[in-house]
């Protein structure tokens, strides 16, 4: 089959291409469709001991409300966007200044710079978190969404900044050279010449970021003990503690968990891929 | 702005093009410098610590290290990680599997492309809590599966011996889907030229695949094996959600045991924390460096 396009297959195995795709998803798919499922499904169900067949009554009001009501799950979506809104806006701000830097200007130490803010993007989480810890306490930040989100804004700048520097540095530098020459400021060349040309990226980075940060759970963990700031991450891994036997309502809570950045990745999915592949094409 | 400043005009003016780098640059290198830089070497200094996270930190040289070397569940921690850098890396071909077997144009490819890309999109809390519902040994759904071969069900998550290996499966999930889609973009870049010169000269099946296609995605394959082997290493959260590293802590891994010798009801000892978080920084080094290096030499060469 690969990689001869399957246009010029036989009409059979254009056929069997067709019906195996999406048996292949559901199966593929399969765990995430059966947590739909539960999330729909009444408490008998579960007692009857029916997990997995169809459910034979459908509570997606009832138990999506539950959630909604008897639960912190409310607090804990906010507070994920409380931590994740504020964290996109800052890396995207310091890693276009940073990366703006290392794209056009040559200096000595810029490969150095640059590699560190590659390399640190690598580390272990382990090797930051005593001292990320002890430095949020000192500040006053441990156990609120704030603490968390200068973490995240740091860490995340690393990722952003080199994404943005290749962008930067494939634009035509005659543009740059261009209004040098008409005697614009530095800070112009970034703000008037720059800054418009790098929206696509800035998208990539923005779509991603809020992934990675809706998606965590170490830093949650470490820095955040109440509900009070606890995202939706964090929150779910309680709930799931307290409601051992309501797969149902564990369910729901988990698709609303999942919710935001499976739809930002519907509607952005372009610069998602982007900015998740750089580098798989070419070197 | 004066469009025309004379080259005597103020000092910034003259020297604008050699601190405005370090200007744009500044909030990022002190924000990176302060939380991700320093920290390295504090958690290197600590290491050497003997510390409860409150009282004075006493000195004890490389004694952690020498504690490390007899802990029994250092090496089973350290010996997980290994599963899981091995059974990790199946990701990268059933990844190249998956992306192959997309890489058609037909009617909706796109959707079902980014369908079977979307456990990666998915918080992998969540995907714990499914693959552990999944492995649930009275309801679960491999448990249905084996009643329904007649067989005894297999309590995955409680069984010393296969536990780290059903977390893999678990952790496999998304980064198929990750290597699926690195495999994707490197084929768009694959030359049809080459392809359809290599199907005259005969090439077909497993040596289209091995001599012509291969050769062609080699960056897309050391991404993919880059970043799986790293995220092999980072597990964790799949691990908290779905064992919370036991049973009797045979699902640890470095980056987890850490965690619990430093911030759990086992005891805040940091400095012993610190030496593992150590152990794995420079495991981690060694990968690091293989994408630094890469990097530095692709800029050489542009």
């Amino acid at each position: 089959m690969f990689p001869t396009p399957i246009e010029k297959a036989s009409g059979t195995t254009r056929w069997l291409y067709k019906v195996a795709l999406p048996i292949s998803m559901v199966l593929w798919l399969l765990p995430i469709i059966a947590v739909m499922l539960t999330s729909i499904r009444g408490q008998a169900d579960l007692t009857n001991g029916n997990y997995w067949g169809m459910p034979s009554e459908w509570m997606l009001i009832e138990n999506y409300s539950a959630v909604f009501q008897n639960t912190p799950m409310v607090q804990y979506v906010l507070n994920s966007f409380y931590v994740t809104i504020p964290t996109v806006i800052g890396t995207v701000v310091l890693s276009t200044l940073a990366g703006f830097a290392l794209g056009t200007y040559r200096f000595k130490l810029n490969m150095v710079v640059f590699l560190l803010f590659v390399g640190g993007n690598f580390v272990p989480f382990q090797i930051l978190m005593i001292p990320v810890r002890e430095l949020t306490l000192k500040m006053g930040m441990y156990d609120s969404t704030m603490g968390l989100v200068m973490f995240h804004i740091a860490f995340q700048t690393g990722f952003a900044t080199f994404f943005l520097r290749n962008f930067i540095r494939d634009l035509p530098y005659e543009l740059i050279e261009a209004a040098r020459i008409e005697g614009a400021s530095e800070w112009q060349i970034f703000h008037r010449v720059v800054l418009p040309l790098v929206r696509p990226a800035v998208a990539a980075v923005a779509v991603l970021i809020f992934t990675f940060i809706w998606n965590d759970y170490f830093w949650a963990t470490v820095l955040i003990q109440g509900d009070h700031a606890m995202p939706v991450t964090g929150g779910l891994k309680s709930l799931n503690g307290q409601w051992v036997a309501q797969w149902q309502l564990v369910s729901a809570g988990s698709i609303l968990a999942a919710m935001p950045p499976v739809i930002i990745f519907f509607l952005l999915q372009k610069q998602f891929i982007a900015g998740l592949t750089v580098g798989a094409t070419k070197g | 702005m004066s469009h025309t400043a004379p080259p005597s005009s103020s000092w910034w003016a003259r020297h604008q093009k050699t601190i405005a780098p370090w200007l744009f640059l500044a909030p990022a290198l002190v924000m990176f410098g302060v939380y991700v830089i320093a920290p390295i070497f504090e958690s290197m200094a600590l290491s050497l610590y003997d510390w409860d996270g409150l009282g004075t930190p006493k000195f004890v040289g490389l004694q952690n290290y020498f504690d490390l070397w007899d802990d029994p569940d250092f090496w089973m921690s350290l010996k997980n990680n290994l599963i899981w850098i091995f059974g990790f890396m199946l990701a990268v071909p059933a990844g190249l599997f998956l992306a192959l077997f997309l890489n058609q144009t037909v009617f909706g490819i796109r959707l079902f492309k980014s369908l079977f890309f979307f456990p990666f999109v998915i918080s992998q809390v969540v995907l714990g809590l499914v693959f552990s519902w999944f492995y649930d040994p009275s309801n679960g759904l491999l448990a249905l599966v084996f009643t329904s071969l007649g067989l005894e069900p297999l309590a995955v998550l409680s069984d010393d011996t296969i536990v780290t290996y059903g977390i893999v499966v678990a952790g496999l999930y998304p980064q198929i889907a990750y290597c699926m889609i690195l495999y994707l973009t490197g084929l768009n870049g694959v030359r049809p030229d080459l392809i359809e010169a290599a199907r005259l000269e005969g090439a077909r099946g497993w040596t289209m695949l091995w001599r012509v296609v291969l050769p062609q995605l080699r960056p897309a394959t050391f991404i993919a094996v880059v970043v799986t082997i790293i995220g092999s290493l980072r597990s964790f959260d799949m691990i908290s959600i779905m064992t919370q590293g036991g049973p009797y802590g045979s699902s640890r891994v470095l980056a987890y045991y850490m965690y619990e010798v430093a911030l759990s009801e086992y005891g805040y000892r940091m400095g012993y924390g610190t030496a593992i978080a150590t152990v794995l920084f420079f495991i981690m080094l060694v990968y690091i460096g293989f994408v630094l290096r890469r990097i530095y030499r692709q800029e050489q060469e542009s």
